[in-house]
């Protein structure tokens, strides 16, 4: 079953394609990796499927069932989609354990008024923070983690949100060895439980570990797609991605 | 110590402003310089109620509340649309057009001539006439809009409120809808500031369109930047500082006159200060 598939998705900035008549088809539980050079439209493609970013064109469709034209942001959770960013976006001073409290508690204003965390809502944040080795620093602000630590909290952050769709772009980015094993072992771990990870990487060595399927993009157009073993050793893949 | 009195009355009044200014600016990060209209709305909604209509002081309050809550939603709506310095330039908009209905709406508001005579509240047969009962009223409703503000913070809301400042379009990605909870928090915001204004105007007996200009927004904004953005007892703070400040230049030798005259300037130059050296404001954990 396909979790998600574009259908000539596009997106474009004054004139420019970002994502030019993108289709892809994903897999539900399965890891797929997109690469591809820089600008060539990896990221808009995920602001896109999150909402982020308005489409221009074609469509998502989210389990073969629910076609959309259009996504807002606030509406990405009730399709099953989550998120992580190439730059990192925490609530910054707010304290690490707020910034996973507030993507568990009560959404509608007029309820989230009258709630307030509990036991259970701390018991999942203990969990998840224990996870990637941060219940310890549950009272610092956010702003005053490492930078490795700090992207580790987007992770579990996403993880909080119960997801069907992770969208990671850029996890292992900056992280030290140890770092990257909890990250490769929370994808492991995503995937046994059916989850499906669109993960967007330059590290081949993990694209490789990693990836059920690949798709190679470069200037908004899908340029190769197959599974990871083959699509790296192909020629224009090479010349596009690896320069060589 | 009538004097004393005076001071801590107007200190209840301005603390109500700016804990509730703080719950739209120092929590939710939205630079707003449009509450003197709210508390115009709360104070005219009294004085007219009160002086022409023969209203209780209670029952002119309520409506004052609901009136500014309606108001402030609709303005809300307008401003929740907008964001960074687009929402600072609507919300000083925003005062003027409110200031123009005051001065320009002759029949109801009196204009320029503002209102006199706004009686002094009672209840069961108690009035507040003297300033010292007064007091209790507003040091009453003072710790009412403290705790509403407090119970608003610590809820999932509060929080939501927090991560709006953080980063508003990333707490959408996690299924909020940012618009709503603006326009909630500037909606409570704007009733809440309702109860300084029937205060006033039922305190001083007399209001005008000069007391709720931007210039009044500014002085509600330099409190809450002063005390503490995202603190509530920054907020008290910064009323007991500033509204005992010309107090101060007066003890120190200023002749009255002078004290008044600069009092604005030295308003000004404190903003300037506290931007550069401690943005944060004295007890305040967080940056505009």
């Amino acid at each position: 079953m396909k979790a998600i598939e574009t259908k000539n998705l596009k997106k474009h900035f004054d004139g420019v394609y970002a994502v030019d008549d993108l289709s892809i088809k994903i897999e539900k539980g399965t890891i797929t990796s997109i690469i591809g050079p820089n600008g060539s439209g990896k990221t808009t493609l995920i602001n896109t499927l999150s909402g982020m970013l308005e489409m221009d064109g074609g469509l998502v469709v989210i389990e073969e069932s629910q076609k959309l034209t259009k996504i807002k942001p606030h509406e990405t959770p009730a399709f099953g989609i989550t998120r992580t960013f190439q730059t990192i976006r925490l609530f910054e001073q707010m304290t690490v354990l707020d910034n996973i409290l507030v993507v568990l508690t009560e959404r509608q204003v007029f309820k989230a008024i009258f709630d307030k965390h509990t036991n259970y809502h701390l018991k999942i944040a203990e969990e998840l923070l224990k996870k990637v080795n941060l219940w310890e620093k549950k009272n610092d602000l956010a702003v005053n983690l490492s930078y490795g630590q700090r992207k580790l909290l987007e992770i579990v952050r996403a993880l909080a949100m119960k997801a069907e769709i992770y969208l990671f772009d850029e996890p292992f980015a900056g992280l030290f060895p140890e770092m990257r094993k909890i990250v490769v072992s929370v994808m492991e771990e995503l995937k046994k439980e059916g989850k499906t990870i669109i993960l967007i990487e330059h590290d081949m060595g993990l694209i490789r570990e990693l990836s059920d399927y690949v798709f190679v993009m470069d200037s908004g157009k899908l340029l190769a797609e197959g599974k990871p073993e083959e699509v790296l050793k192909r020629k224009e893949v090479i010349e596009a991605y690896l320069g060589d | 110590m009538d004097y004393l009195i005076h001071l801590l009355i107007l200190f209840a009044i301005y603390a109500i402003l700016s804990l509730s200014l703080n719950l739209v600016m120092g929590y939710t990060g939205l630079l707003s310089v449009t509450h003197a209209a709210f508390f115009g709305i709360g104070a005219y909604a009294t004085g007219i109620l009160m002086a022409h209509a023969g209203f209780g002081f209670f029952t002119s309050l309520i409506i004052g509340i609901v009136l500014s809550g309606i108001l402030s939603f609709i303005i809300g709506a307008i401003l929740s649309r907008l964001s960074g310095d687009y929402f600072v330039l609507g919300t000083i908009g925003l005062n003027y057009l409110v200031l123009a209905v005051f001065t320009n709406w002759y029949d109801l508001t009196r204009g320029p001539l503002g209102i006199a005579g706004i009686p002094k509240p009672s209840l069961f047969g108690v009035s507040f006439f003297q300033n010292n009962y007064f007091l209790i009223l507003s040091l009453a409703f003072l710790v009412i809009t403290f705790f509403i503000s407090r119970f608003i913070v610590n809820s999932s809301f509060g929080r939501a409120l927090k991560a709006i400042r953080e980063d508003q379009k990333t707490l959408q990605v996690f299924g909020y809808n940012i618009f709503s909870y603006k326009l909630a928090i500037f909606t409570i915001s704007g009733a809440l500031a309702a109860i300084g204004g029937s205060l006033f105007a039922s305190y001083i007996t007399f209001i005008n369109p000069a007391s709720f200009d931007v210039m009044q927004s500014v002085f509600i904004l330099a409190i809450v930047v002063l005390g503490g953005l995202g603190n509530l007892k920054g907020s008290l703070l910064g009323a007991l500082i500033l509204v005992a400040f010309p107090e101060f230049l007066r003890f120190i030798g200023f002749p009255s006159e002078i004290a008044a005259q600069t009092r604005q300037a030295i308003y000004g130059l404190l903003l300037v200060v506290l931007m550069l050296y401690r943005p944060q404001g004295l007890i305040g954990k967080y940056k505009l």
